[in-house]
């Protein structure tokens, strides 16, 4: 609501969308320090992707994951061509692949959970191991839950015209950005978990 | 009137975040009174804590319980809602986009949101008190392993902190929205003409600040969540094999409590300069005005800022010289705590420097100012002694850090606090404060609180503990008796002198003179807008800035003073 007068950088939701995405970050980065930590610290981390739907099932949701990058791209690029409902439709497949997400991730889960995994047990002895697993999955299962109502509200406001090409943007900007951490939580937590 | 109540002009958020404060600032000092009572007289039976706490003062006498909740209430309401929220989110969020010529902030939806999630963290936090159990008693900084294995370490170790955790975690998400908010507000709202090297040094100073809680408080959140997480998840992220507390073993193993000192470190030393860099830039203004003078050194004065800034995430290991680090790292952290005395005594010079030659104004504001500095520099010398392993083995947890921590952080920002009001008062309230009234605190509290904090450097020099409820076990402290005696007093004067100041606030705010617009001869934009400023701030006008902000005194010039903003701005 404020005008601007001054000379502009960016537009200040994009700024303040940056900025958001800075502090985010730090906090995942903390996390991630903290399983280095504990990681280093214990003897003989588990290594259980032989046994949960297996690393294959997990690579399955790192695709559907990135797809949606993709088509979350396309929606912004139909938006700043002006194909309001064109962008619309690929917000709404960016939703889509989202929940697949999450509804192979919470499959997933129930596995391990059957298998025993808790954040404060497993069977592979190493107690920390269902706590970092669960806890930092959870918050970035967190982030991509929170992204779909906002780009269900982001897609809604496009068709309608309530939203700029500029919104979707910004909606674009944290959908990549909550990808991206998964890009470091899939190397992380599971490859390096993966049998040898 | 609800829409007063819930506004999204900043100047009503940034009077509530001040006034959320002075009312966390009175409850904190009550505290402290009641600590400084009960360590004097740990026997004698006090029918007012029996009435606050039938439980935890059953007959009128403080369970050691009870004084390490009250102790933890108060550092904690200290901290963040006093010393982290008025510097910035009260008079920040008031004057930060006057002062840049803008007519709100970047985000105002945003920003009210903000402050009313601050308000429910400080909810939160006064509900502990009511908790079953009562208040958390793990101090400020929450050491685990105490804090996270629950009610079995300690009455308050259960469902009040558990509440002191969700209202840290409140606090540090309105913090981040509101550090958003000031950083895309400077970047983008400036005015023309309103150039980096003509910003005042208070823009800088909230500025980075800004910056600072945005990386620091991104931290605390994920270390609160992990503490959480060990708490209500049963993970064992800050807990050790082999625990034994109250008699019963515990079943975690593979975590460190370690690692939540680091945490909480990485973020408690930045706070410690959130808390001090608004005073620092408001310190500088006051004092450039108040002597006609322009500010010595301002490129030196943001460089020392920034370098502040940044050196301060690399020096938290200075808290935790004790811990068995390995004494390479802990010679690394000294080495860089030290390093941070640089800027430190940049920004102190450039203060004598505008101070050299002028002509002193001693209003009251310029008095709080001048007390600024002088406690700085007290406090930063003690620092200098913590900040060696060598000295710090034997210090630590000392009341030496009391009286240290006080004076720089404490004392500082609230005189910085101080400071502000008086100076910026008149324009918030458009009227006058009481300079007679405001001299005679002044005096009072200057006096009162070296009375308190130094004799605290020399009970920890002869090995005082702090964080204890009485000392009257203790054989080897009876010796000081006489120095706590002295320091509760000097507490109680300090205590009775802010009943002035209130009287005053309050007085002002209905009976004080009208406030003219520029009473200070100053030369920032706030000073050329009525006073208090109207709802847009500018009326809508094309604001420019034509100078710096620190135009006193120049030679062959008329006035000793000329604005900032030029023709054709309210
Ligand atoms: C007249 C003013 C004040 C008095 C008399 C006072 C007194 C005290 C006392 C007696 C303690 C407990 C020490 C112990 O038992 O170890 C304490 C702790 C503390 N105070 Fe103050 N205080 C005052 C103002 C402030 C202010 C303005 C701040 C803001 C920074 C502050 C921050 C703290 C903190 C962080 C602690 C440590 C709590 C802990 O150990 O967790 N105090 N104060
Ligand atoms: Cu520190």
């Amino acid at each position: 609501m404020s005008v601007a007068v001054g000379p502009r950088i960016t537009s200040p939701n994009k700024l303040g969308m940056w900025l958001f995405l800075v502090s985010d970050a730090l906090t995942f980065t903390t996390l991630i320090l903290c399983y280095a930590f504990v990681r280093i610290s214990s003897p003989a981390w588990p290594h259980p992707f032989e046994f949960a739907p297996g690393i294959l099932f997990a690579t399955l949701m790192t695709f559907v994951l990135l797809t949606s990058s993709l088509t979350m791209a396309a929606g912004v690029g139909a938006m700043r061509e002006g194909r309001r409902n064109g962008a619309a439709a690929w917000i709404a497949a960016t939703i889509a692949c989202g929940a697949l997400f999450i509804a192979l991730h919470l499959t997933e889960w129930r596995h391990l959970i059957a298998m025993g995994v808790t954040p404060s047990a497993n069977p592979w002895g190493v107690p920390l191991f269902g706590a970092v697993f669960f806890g930092l999955t959870g918050l970035h299962m967190a982030h991509v839950a929170s992204g779909i109502v906002y780009l269900a509200i982001l897609g809604a406001g496009a068709r309608s015209g309530r939203f700029s090409a500029g919104d979707v943007e910004v909606g674009g900007l944290y959908w990549h950005f909550v990808d991206l951490v998964w890009m470091f939580l899939f190397p992380l937590l599971y490859l390096t978990a993966v049998k040898p | 009137m609800l829409g007063r109540i819930f506004s999204t002009d900043h100047k009503v958020i940034g009077k509530q975040y001040y006034f959320l404060g002075l009312a966390s600032v009175l409850i904190g000092l009550a505290l402290s009174v009641f600590m400084r009572l009960h360590l004097i007289y740990p026997d004698q039976k006090v029918k007012l804590f029996e009435w606050l706490w039938p439980v935890g003062a059953a007959g009128g006498i403080m369970t050691p319980e009870l004084y390490l909740s009250i102790m933890t209430m108060h550092g904690t309401l200290m901290v963040f809602f006093v010393l982290t929220t008025v510097p910035q989110g009260g008079f920040g969020n008031y004057f930060l986009p006057i002062q840049i010529g803008a007519s709100d902030m970047a985000f105002p939806r945003l920003n009210a949101l903000s402050f009313w999630i601050t308000l429910t963290a400080l909810l939160v936090l006064l509900g502990a008190f009511f908790a079953p159990g009562g208040a958390p008693l793990g101090g400020w900084t929450a050491y685990p392993p105490l804090s996270a294995v629950g009610q079995i370490a300690g009455p308050g170790q259960g469902d009040g902190m558990d509440m002191w955790i969700l209202s840290v975690a409140l606090f540090s998400i309105a913090s981040l929205l509101t550090s958003i908010n000031f950083i895309a507000t400077v970047i983008e709202l400036r005015v023309p003409g309103m150039t980096l090297d003509r910003m005042p040094l208070t823009v800088w100073a909230w500025f980075t600040t800004a910056i600072i809680s945005l990386l620091a408080f991104a931290v605390l959140l994920a270390a609160g969540l992990l503490l959480l997480l060990d708490r209500w998840g049963g993970t064992s992220f800050f807990l050790p094999a082999g625990l034994v507390v109250s008699d019963r073993a515990l079943n975690h193993s593979g975590g460190s409590p370690l690692l939540w000192q680091h945490l909480f470190w990485f973020f408690g030393h930045p706070e410690v300069y959130i808390a001090i860099l608004p005073g620092m830039g408001l310190v500088s203004t006051i004092l450039s005005v108040n002597a006609r003078r322009p500010v010595f050194g301002y490129k030196a004065m943001v460089g020392a800022m920034l370098t502040i800034a940044f050196l301060g995430f690399a020096v938290w290991g200075h808290h935790m010289f004790i811990s068995g680090m390995s004494p390479y790292s802990a010679i690394a952290f000294s080495v860089l705590t030290l390093t941070v005395g640089v800027p430190s005594a940049i920004k102190t010079f450039n203060w004598l420097g505008t101070l050299w030659g002028g002509r002193l104004r001693l209003n009251v504001a310029m008095l709080f100012a001048l007390g600024f500095v002088s406690v700085f520099v007290a406090g930063g010398i003690t620092g200098v002694f913590l900040g060696q392993p060598a000295m710090d083995l034997y210090l630590h947890d000392t009341y030496f850090v009391v009286g240290h921590f006080h004076l720089i952080m404490g004392v500082a920002a609230v005189f910085a606090m101080f400071a502000g009001t008086y100076y910026w008062f008149p324009k918030m309230f458009g009227r006058m404060m009481n300079e007679t009234l405001g001299k005679i605190h002044f005096y009072i509290t200057f006096l009162g609180v070296y009375g308190i904090f130094v004799p605290m450097h020399v009970a920890g020099l002869a090995g005082n503990p702090r964080r204890y409820p009485d000392f009257k076990e203790f054989e080897f402290l009876s010796d000081l008796t006489w120095i706590h005696t002295f320091i509760s007093h000097s507490s109680f004067t300090v205590a009775a002198a802010q009943l002035l100041f209130l009287f005053n606030l309050f007085w002002s705010l209905w009976r004080g003179a009208r406030a003219s617009v520029n009473p200070w001869e100053a030369t920032t934009l706030e000073w050329s807008v009525p006073s208090p400023p109207p709802h847009d701030n500018f009326g809508g006008a094309a604001v420019t800035v034509v100078r710096g902000a620190y135009e006193f005194s120049v030679p062959g010039r008329e006035s000793d003073f000329a604005m900032q903003a030029g023709e054709g701005t309210p």
